[in-house]
C-alpha cells in the first residue's frame, strides 16, 4: 500500500506494482503482484463484460484506467445496490469523466444494476448505453456526463441538497480525470467545498497523466490548499484504494488521487 | 415603489420560511438583501461566491436530490456565462429549477455592455421546456415568482428595474388583451407596456400584454388576429425579433406580417440612463409610434 495522506510529494513511487511501461492492457493483468486471487477473478469477470461491449479482449486506457477504483468503490465502499438505487439515503457515485464508460457499465452489470445482455448494444441506436452515460436511460447512473467539468459542481449541489434534507449520512462520490481538472468549473467547486466543510463529498481523481500541461505541484495539492483531506495512491492497488476511500476526514471533503500508468 | 428585485428578495425570503423543499443559490449578487434568509436557513440558502458555473451546477445537484432550487444573479452571469450548465445540469439531467435574473438588457446603462444581457431570452429559447417570464411590475413579479416556486417546471423569471407604473392581471396563458382595434396587433412584453400604450394612443390597434413569452401564448394571439388585420408588432425588452418565430408558428396557417422590435445586436457604446438607452434603441414612445405606424401603414 502506498497511501500518502496529506503529504507533500514530488515523485510517485509505486511500492507494490508494475512499472508504467510494463503494463498489459488486459484488465486481469492489472492486478498488482501479490494481489489475492479474488481480485484477479473480479477483474477477469469485468474484463469479459467489457469485451461484450467492445467485441475485443483489449480495452482502451481511458476505459481501464478507472476499472480498479470503480470496482473497489462499488464492491466494498458505496452503500447502494439495485434495490436501493432510488432511496434518498443511498450513497451516490457520479461519473463526471464520461469518456470510456465501459468499465463503469461492466461494474454496473456485475452488480446487477443493468442486464448483461444490453452490453453488446453499446453505442447503438436502440441501446441505453452510450459512449457517454445518460442517467435517464441507465438504472443506477446518477448523472449524464460527457462534457467535462460538470460532475464536481453537481456533486457539491447533491451534498448540499442532501444536507438540507437532514440526510447527513449518505456519501457522494464523483470521479474525474486528471486532464478534466483543466476545466475551471472544477476549481470553482473545489475552492467552495473545502471552506464549506462538505464532509459528505468525495472526489476520486484518476490520474493517467493525460493533461497536456501536467499539474506542476501535483493534483492533491490543489485540493489540499482548499482545505480538503487528500490521499494519493496506486490506482491499481485495491487495498490501497480501499484504505484511502474509507479513511475518516471529519469536517472536510476528501479527494483520493488514484495514479495509473500514463495514457499512451 | 420597490423594484422587482426588492420584491423577489422579500417574497423568496418568506417562501423559504414556508416551503422546506425550496432552496436559494446565490453567487454574491443580492447577498446583502438576502442576509436574513441566509442566516435563518443556512442549509437551504447558500452563497457560493463569484462562481457562476458552480451556481448552476449546485442548483442542478440540489434538484437531483429533490429540492426546488432558485438560482439568482444578473442576467448575463445567470444565462450567458454558465449556459452549458443550464443545458446539461438541468435539461440533460432531466431535473428542474427556477432562474431569477436581475439587470435585464439595460437596467444599468452606466455600467456598460458587460452588465447588459439582451440575448438571454433568445439563448433560453434554444433549450427545451423552459417557461420564460418577463413581468412588468413588482406585483406581477411576485405573482409569477410564487407560481414558479410552487411548480415543478423549469422557469426563468427575468426581472428589471425598468417597470410599468401600474400592475396588470397576470394571465396563466401568458398574454392578456388590453385594447382591441382593427389595423393590427401590438404585443408589448413586460416593462415595454407603458411605452407601447403611449405610442398606440389614438391608433386603431389591438394591444396585447405578455408576461410569459415561453411557451408563447399563440392561442390568445390567434384570437386577437381573428378580429384585426394580421399585422403583428412585437415590442420586447431584449434582443429584437426574439419571439418573431413564435409569432410565425402561431399564425402558420394564415398570411401575416411581423415586425420584431427590441434591443439591437450592435452595441450602442453609450452610458447614461435607462430612458436615454431606450431612446437610443428606438424604443421610446415617439420612436415606437413612428415605427409601428409606418409598419401598419
Amino acid at each position: 500500500m502506498c497511501v500518502m495522506d496529506n503529504t507533500t510529494y514530488t515523485t510517485y513511487t509505486a511500492s507494490t506494482t508494475h512499472a508504467p511501461d510494463a503494463v498489459s492492457t488486459t484488465p486481469a493483468a492489472h492486478a498488482p503482484a501479490g494481489a489475492d486471487r479474488g481480485a484477479t477473478a473480479d477483474l477477469a469477470r469485468l474484463g469479459r463484460l467489457m469485451g461484450l461491449m467492445t467485441g475485443d479482449e483489449k480495452h482502451s486506457p481511458a476505459a481501464t484506467s478507472t476499472l480498479d477504483a470503480l470496482w473497489v468503490l462499488y464492491d466494498r465502499v458505496l452503500r447502494v445496490s439495485p434495490a436501493t438505487a432510488g432511496d434518498p439515503g443511498r450513497d451516490r457515485f457520479l461519473l463526471s469523466k464520461g469518456h470510456g464508460p465501459m468499465a463503469y457499465y461492466a461494474v454496473l452489470a456485475d452488480k446487477g444494476f443493468i442486464e448483461e445482455d444490453v452490453l453488446s448494444g453499446f453505442g447503438g441506436y436502440e441501446s441505453p448505453l452510450g459512449h457517454h452515460p445518460d442517467r435517464t436511460l441507465v438504472p443506477g447512473v446518477e448523472i449524464g456526463s460527457g462534457s467535462l467539468g460538470h460532475g464536481l459542481p453537481l456533486a457539491v449541489g447533491t451534498v448540499l441538497g442532501l444536507r438540507a434534507q437532514g440526510l447527513t449520512d449518505p456519501k457522494v462520490w464523483v470521479l474525474i480525470g486528471d486532464a478534466e481538472l483543466d476545466e475551471g468549473s472544477n476549481h470553482e467547486a473545489l475552492a467552495y467545498a473545502g471552506p464549506a466543510g462538505l464532509e459528505q463529498l468525495h472526489t476520486l481523481v484518476i490520474d493517467n497523466s493525460s493533461a497536456s500541461y501536467g499539474r506542476p505541484g501535483g493534483i492533491a495539492s490543489r485540493f489540499e490548499a482548499a482545505g480538503w483531506s487528500t490521499s494519493t495512491v496506486d490506482g491499481r492497488d485495491h487495498e490501497a484504494l480501499y484504505a484511502a476511500f474509507t479513511a475518516p476526514h471529519p469536517g472536510r471533503p476528501r479527494v483520493v488521487v488514484a495514479r495509473v500508468e500514463p495514457k499512451q | 415603489m420597490d423594484t422587482m428585485r426588492d420584491r423577489f428578495i422579500a417574497t423568496t425570503s418568506r417562501l423559504l420560511d414556508d416551503d422546506p423543499r425550496l432552496a436559494l443559490v446565490l453567487a454574491e449578487i443580492s447577498k446583502d438583501g438576502f442576509r436574513e434568509a441566509l442566516d435563518r436557513h443556512p442549509e437551504r440558502a447558500v452563497n457560493v461566491g463569484i462562481r457562476e458555473q458552480l451556481l448552476i451546477g449546485v442548483g442542478g445537484g440540489m434538484a437531483l436530490t429533490g429540492m426546488r432550487p432558485i438560482m439568482h444573479t444578473f442576467a448575463g452571469f445567470l444565462v450567458e456565462r454558465p449556459f452549458e450548465q443550464l443545458k446539461l445540469d438541468f435539461g440533460h439531467q432531466g431535473v428542474h429549477g427556477v432562474l431569477v435574473s436581475a439587470g435585464g438588457s439595460y437596467d444599468w446603462p452606466a455600467g456598460g455592455f458587460t452588465h447588459m444581457s439582451p440575448g438571454d431570452v433568445a439563448l433560453m429559447d434554444t433549450l427545451d421546456g423552459w417557461t420564460v417570464q418577463v413581468p412588468g411590475h413588482p406585483d406581477e413579479a411576485e405573482t409569477l415568482l410564487r407560481r414558479a416556486a410552487a411548480s415543478d417546471e423549469s422557469v426563468y423569471v427575468r426581472l428589471s428595474v425598468h417597470a410599468n407604473a401600474a400592475a396588470h392581471p397576470v394571465s396563466r396563458s401568458g398574454i392578456t388583451t388590453l385594447r382591441e382595434g382593427s389595423r393590427g396587433v401590438v404585443v408589448a412584453v413586460g416593462p415595454m407596456l407603458d411605452s407601447v400604450l403611449a405610442a398606440a394612443e389614438g391608433l386603431d390597434v389591438t394591444v396585447l400584454y405578455a408576461t410569459t413569452v415561453r411557451p408563447f401564448d399563440g392561442a390568445t394571439l390567434r384570437r386577437a388576429v381573428a378580429g384585426s388585420r394580421a399585422d403583428v408588432v412585437l415590442v420586447e425588452p431584449y434582443l429584437a425579433g426574439t419571439s418573431t418565430a413564435a409569432v410565425n408558428d402561431a399564425l402558420v396557417d394564415r398570411p401575416h406580417r411581423v415586425l420584431g422590435l427590441g434591443i439591437g445586436r450592435g452595441e450602442l457604446r453609450r452610458y447614461g440612463s435607462v430612458g436615454e438607452h431606450l431612446a437610443g434603441q428606438g424604443l421610446d414612445p415617439a420612436a415606437l409610434r413612428t415605427r409601428i405606424g409606418s409598419f401598419l401603414g
